[in-house]
């Protein structure tokens, strides 16, 4: 039983609970919150969520994935306690709930789900005013315990992370990224791994989502060069290749955030450079850098598409720079020492447009770290075990997906960025490689 | 009678003075031969043929085994023409510019292209596995890029020769040291149309 909240700061919680919960529920996107509606509580602390038991068929499944979902999230504290205990009327009286009890087992939120014929009730319950403070019928229309009903109850938790915290979660995502050759996905809890690419040519790297996730892109390497593969999720049938020019490099894609194109980078005898083309191939590739004999590679766009960060060794080693997204105004973004060889390398900016996750060298092995695009001050390292590589944001903006060896093989791992913890995403035969994590799969 | 017993008395000192005077063994005496000599055979038209015909196997088997010793001499020169057009080269950590060793590797391979103007080569640019994949498919292209340029420059006709880059996606060895490292970062030259003449 993990007891995180002490009985004073449980007080103050509830305290805070009262008044977070009485506020409406937030539209889909967090950025368009102006008031904050989630519970509220001290710096270095984190409420405590008790998920009751579910009864039902599948109700054992549903609150693992909650329990698991509410603890990666990282904002609450999940109290585990025993099935028997916490029943939700184990408390001799059956209709009634023991708050007194939940308040001594640090819950300031009580999670009640009931299976329904149509999906899951939930309601929360605040330890302190003894009430119902919320209550929503979701939907689950999948097969129970398939792939598609996993994320459905994932998106659940994510409602209801957003109701005890005011940040909606993360969980129901997926990360794409590149194993054996071939490109897969896995949960955001690291379910479900699957491949999701067409077969073809002897690796396949560096995946993208589309913003929508109904499309991925990804290179193809072949004996004769490398080449960006555009993709129907699900459809391996439905693709197109970007680029057909033998012997050429061709990596390093990403879309727009409206979808309508794609920027990735062309690598010929003269250099490197960025190209922007339509996902519709309606028109010819356009390129947006002057490398001149250099390298520009590996962009991100911000979230509202207006600036991108790109790596760049024009002025020496390879630093990252900002540039509008048409490559004008391009301006340093991490300064580069003369004689400083540590790359600076694989930029991710986050979807809440305040940091750049990026990785570089620091004693010779590679680290993950962030920078603020707006004041440009100095990098926070967030890694230091092990190497560890190509950052990917989550769409909460709080984690991050990146590849380490630090168990000895690639694989990837997920890092919180407010507490450092991580955990381990994937536990790939052959290794895996360059994640990157979509947007929201649903959002209720 | 007694002159007879003098006599053979005479001959047996005789025989033992000579017998202990011989110091030579005692030779066996050689039978003589009595069969009547044969007549020489002569050679006639078949027994020339096949007189002619050995020596003319014989003649041909030392010029199939001087020939095979040409043959072998002119396969090991085409061999180490080869092995010097495939030869790598080796570069520096993050860095495309030829080093010094590397050209010499690149000079040798020069009079083996200029002498065989049919040859055709994909040179494939590579590098080690640290700092991003991404950046290192485009250094992998900078390498090929420059191996080609230096050919061109000392007038090898580019159209013979294409370049690619497999970034860090095919190490030459596995490792994560220095030692590794360097073998990995490094420029492959492949034969992709053509065969190299004997010189």
């Amino acid at each position: 039983m993990r007891l995180s909240v002490r009985r004073s700061g449980v007080l103050a919680l509830m305290a805070a609970l009262a008044l977070v919960l009485r506020g409406s529920e937030a539209s889909a996107q967090d950025s368009s919150l102006t008031v904050r509606i989630g519970l509220t509580y001290a710096a270095g602390t984190k409420p405590g969520v008790l998920v009751l038991p579910v009864n039902g068929a599948n109700g054992d499944s549903v609150r693992a994935i909650m329990q698991r979902d509410l603890d990666f999230s990282d904002r609450v504290n999940v109290i585990a306690t025993e099935s028997l205990v916490m029943d939700s009327t184990a408390d001799g009286s059956r209709g009634k709930f023991n708050y007194p009890l939940y308040a001594r087992l640090g819950a300031a939120a009580v999670i009640q789900a009931t299976m329904t014929a149509a999906g899951l009730h939930v309601a929360v319950h605040d330890v302190r005013t003894q009430k119902v403070e919320r209550v929503k019928d979701f939907p689950v229309a999948a097969s129970p315990l398939s792939p598609d009903w996993r994320q459905q109850v994932h998106a659940i938790s994510d409602v209801i992370e957003f109701w005890v915290t005011g940040s909606r979660g993360m969980s129901a995502s997926r990360i794409l990224y590149s194993s054996g050759g071939r490109i897969w996905q896995v949960d955001s809890d690291g379910a479900n791994a699957t491949t999701v690419s067409a077969t073809g040519g002897m690796a396949q790297l560096y995946p993208a989502w589309h913003p929508k996730a109904t499309h991925f892109a990804y290179v193809v390497m072949t004996n004769e060069g490398t080449r960006v593969r555009v993709e129907e999720l699900g459809n391996g049938s439905a693709s197109r290749t970007l680029s057909a020019r033998s012997g050429s490099v061709n990596t390093s894609p990403v879309f727009s955030p409206d979808g309508e194109t794609i920027l990735y980078a062309h690598a010929m005898e003269a250099g490197t450079d960025l190209y922007a083309v339509s996902v519709t191939g309606s028109e010819s590739p356009r390129r947006i850098t002057v490398s001149r004999g250099k390298v520009a590679i590996s962009p991100s766009y911000s979230p509202d598409g207006r600036r991108i960060v790109f790596v760049t060794d024009r002025a020496g080693g390879s630093g990252l720079y900002l540039a509008d997204a048409d490559g004008t105004n391009a301006e340093v973004l991490t300064p580069y020492n003369f004689g400083d060889r540590s790359q600076r390398t694989d930029p991710s900016w986050s979807p809440d447009g305040r940091l750049i996750a990026f990785q570089a060298e620091t004693d010779g092995k590679t680290q993950i770290y962030s920078v603020s695009p707006r004041d440009k001050g100095s990098p926070k390292q967030y890694t230091s075990e092990g190497r560890n590589e190509d950052p990917s944001w989550a769409p909460d903006s709080r984690h991050l997906v990146f590849t380490s060896n630090r168990t000895g093989a690639w694989q990837l791992w997920v890092l919180d960025t407010e507490t450092g913890r991580t955990r381990q995403l994937t536990r790939a035969p052959s290794g895996a490689k360059a994640g990157a994590w979509s947007p929201r799969l649903i959002v209720h | 009678m007694k002159r007879m017993h003098r006599g053979m008395a005479l001959a047996l000192i005789a025989a033992v003075f000579v017998s202990g005077c011989r110091r030579n063994p005692e030779t066996v005496p050689t039978p003589t031969d009595t069969t009547p000599p044969t007549p020489q055979p002569t050679c006639d038209a078949a027994c020339m043929q096949r007189r002619a015909d050995s020596i003319a196997a014989a003649n041909a088997e030392r010029d199939r085994l001087a020939r095979e010793a040409a043959d072998r001499e002119k396969a090991a020169a085409t061999a180490r023409s080869r092995a010097t057009l495939e030869a790598t080269i080796y570069f520096d950590y993050d860095a495309a510019e030829i080093r010094g060793d590397a050209k010499a590797a690149l000079d040798a391979k020069l009079p083996i292209l200029r002498a065989n103007s049919g040859l055709q080569i994909r040179i494939s640019g590579h590098a080690d596995e640290r700092g991003s994949d991404q950046y290192n498919d485009a250094l992998g292209q900078q390498r090929a890029a420059a191996a080609k340029r230096y050919l061109t420059d000392n007038g090898i006709d580019g159209s013979r020769i294409s370049i690619v880059s497999f970034g860090e996606q095919r190490p030459a060895t596995t490792g994560s040291d220095e030692s590794a490292w360097s073998k990995n970062r490094r420029a492959e030259f492949e034969i992709t149309s053509g065969q190299i003449a004997p010189p």
